[in-house]
């Protein structure tokens, strides 16, 4: 391992399962300190890659490493830390029996373990609960609980894959920012998400995964802007109009009704302003509302997995 | 030993505490470890005139070798639906380093539980004339014991169930074919063979040797046995695990 590696590189990983491709050849590099998003529909490969990385299971093809280590060996597994999908902490122990049993797996002295843990609780606010059943937490305890255990053995990769999935609001704040802050201190975080608003708020860097293979890879602002030309104009009138009224104006692509608003999509928002414009007069139907909209990272995403279906 | 190696040994030692304290340290588990063969022993052995010093190795024979493969074959399949195996995968710790943990939970249940008859029968005037023996044979017995239990979690199934009836249908026909109910120089010929394929033979023989001063096979050959059917059961449970265990998670 030199200073040089990169915390997490990926060559032409591939995963099967049965007949399915489920990881398809995928390569990048995450730089250390950076916090990378991998972004994708459900059944994409999100899951399987992460699981790959951290050693759950063996690729079939390429190869991947963390910090220089081969994934699935022990100092690569040493370095990382997890929060997997699918909460899984011991239920028959108390959240601290968890933290303790997971500090002597990562080898944390009994004291040094006893010191994070309680740092580590109070900082996600589990430290009045720390002596239950973690049977008795409830899901964003567990989640809650699950970054604590991930973080006992001060990792410098950590893994996080869906980690607000189903959350409350308060517990789905409190693990962003402790990210984002975890972030600031230096840790490589490598976050697999199907929210798109997470990715756009928490990552430097966002890949987009489709059916086992990368579609998209770059700052989610350059993702946005590599779709620049998928504007769209939001427009509601007084009286309902014809959607293919609509369609035919100049420089719209496409139209979608929403409810009482009608989207407009088009590479060329003026154009079209002007012509709803002229289209209201015209047909004497007044515009209640009328919104420019530049791409969402949504947008981008939905463009880079459509084009490839 | 390597400094790795101390560190896995270590963290072995983690999971099998984590194994006592979350499977084996229930009061159903202990109370069924102890009644079910005592029960079972008293069924065959009531009515037959039979002396202390035979009934002992015996019952601790089959306490033993019940308690020592009565969890461990189900750690992996509970622990595979938990999800919890898919933590420990993730964790640095070798897959032999998850196997031993298990045997080794398993191995002290077994040591503790089998403290039960030797006291009986202590208190019941039966003294060991063979300590060291004694030691070994039943530190060798329960590690061995504990590792077929480990063999019998090996199908990749995660319903345990389904791993209880494939113990249960090997585990019964050993009690009946190792010398506990009638010694082996008692049963047919075919029935002395068929007993040599069993490794709670030899602690029986090793346990009656220590008590009653004479087994019916020398103490070398039923310690060497022992150790051999431990080895045997180590490499089937760690060659097949490594191929199996993938398919659990």
């Amino acid at each position: 391992m030199s200073r040089n590696d990169p915390a997490i590189r990926v060559e032409a990983l591939t995963k099967y399962y049965g007949q399915l491709r489920a990881v398809d050849g995928i390569s990048f590099e995450v730089q250390r300190g950076e916090f990378f998003g991998l972004l994708g529909p459900n059944g994409a490969g999100k899951t399987t890659t992460v699981r790959i990385l951290t050693g759950v299971i063996r690729a079939d093809g390429g190869r991947a490493f963390i910090l220089g280590h081969e994934a699935g060996s022990l100092p690569a597994k040493q370095a990382a830390g997890v929060v997997p999908e699918v909460a899984n902490p011991y239920l028959d122990l108390s959240g601290w029996n968890n933290l303790m049993l997971m500090a002597e797996l990562y080898g944390v002295p009994r004291r040094v373990a006893q010191e994070r843990a309680t740092q580590l609780l109070e900082q996600v606010g589990l430290l009045e609960r720390k002596d239950d059943l973690t049977r008795r937490y409830s899901k964003g305890m567990k989640q809650r609980l699950l970054l604590c255990l991930a973080l006992i053995s001060e990792p410098e990769v950590l893994f996080l894959d869906e980690p607000t999935s189903g959350l409350d609001v308060q517990s789905a704040r409190l693990i962003k920012n402790l990210l984002r802050q975890l972030n600031r201190e230096g840790k490589t975080i490598f976050l697999t998400t199907h929210n798109l608003e997470e990715a756009n708020q928490l990552c430097d860097r966002v890949a987009i995964i489709d059916r086992g293979k990368l579609v998209a890879m770059d700052a989610p602002e350059k993702l946005r802007l590599a779709i620049r030309h998928h504007h769209s104009i939001e427009v509601s009138f007084e009286d309902r109009v014809s959607t293919e009224n609509l369609a035919e104006l100049p420089g719209v692509d496409r139209v979608e009704q929403m409810g009482d608003k009608y989207r407009l999509y088009t590479s060329e928002p003026g154009e079209v302003v002007v012509a709803l414009v002229n289209y209201s007069c015209c047909q004497g139907c007044k515009i209640i509302s009328l919104n420019t909209l530049a791409p969402s990272l949504e947008d981008a995403f939905l463009a880079f997995t459509e084009n490839k279906s | 030993m390597s400094t790795v190696a101390v560190q896995q040994v270590r963290r072995a030692l983690a999971l099998a505490r984590k194994d006592v304290r979350i499977y084996y340290a229930k009061g159903p588990v202990i109370i069924f470890g102890i009644l079910f063969p005592i029960f079972l022993f008293l069924a065959f052995a009531m009515g037959r005139h039979l002396t202390i010093e035979f009934m002992i190795p015996g019952l601790l024979g089959m306490i033993l070798f019940f308690t020592s493969t009565s969890i461990s074959p189900v750690v992996a399949p509970w622990e595979a639906q938990s999800r919890t195996l898919e933590r420990l995968m993730s964790c640095p710790v070798r897959l032999e380093t998850i196997i031993l943990g298990d045997i080794l939970a398993s191995f002290g249940f077994g040591l503790g539980i089998s403290l039960v008859p030797l006291i009986l029968g202590l208190s019941l005037g039966v003294s060991v004339s063979h300590p060291f023996i004694f030691a070994v044979a039943l530190i060798l017995a329960a590690f061995c014991f504990s590792s077929l239990g480990n063999v019998f979690s090996i199908p990749p199934t995660n319903m345990p169930s389904t791993v209880q009836m494939v113990s249960g249908a090997v585990k019964l026909p050993i009690i009946f074919m190792s010398g506990i109910f009638i010694p082996l120089n008692e049963l047919p010929l075919w029935g002395q063979v068929l007993s040599y394929f069993s490794p709670l033979t030899y602690f029986v023989d090793l346990v009656r040797a220590s008590l009653q001063g004479q087994g019916h096979l020398s103490s070398l050959i039923d310690l060497l046995a022992l150790l051999a059917f431990t080895i045997l059961f180590l490499i089937v449970a760690l060659r097949f695990h490594r191929r199996t265990m993938p398919q659990r998670l």
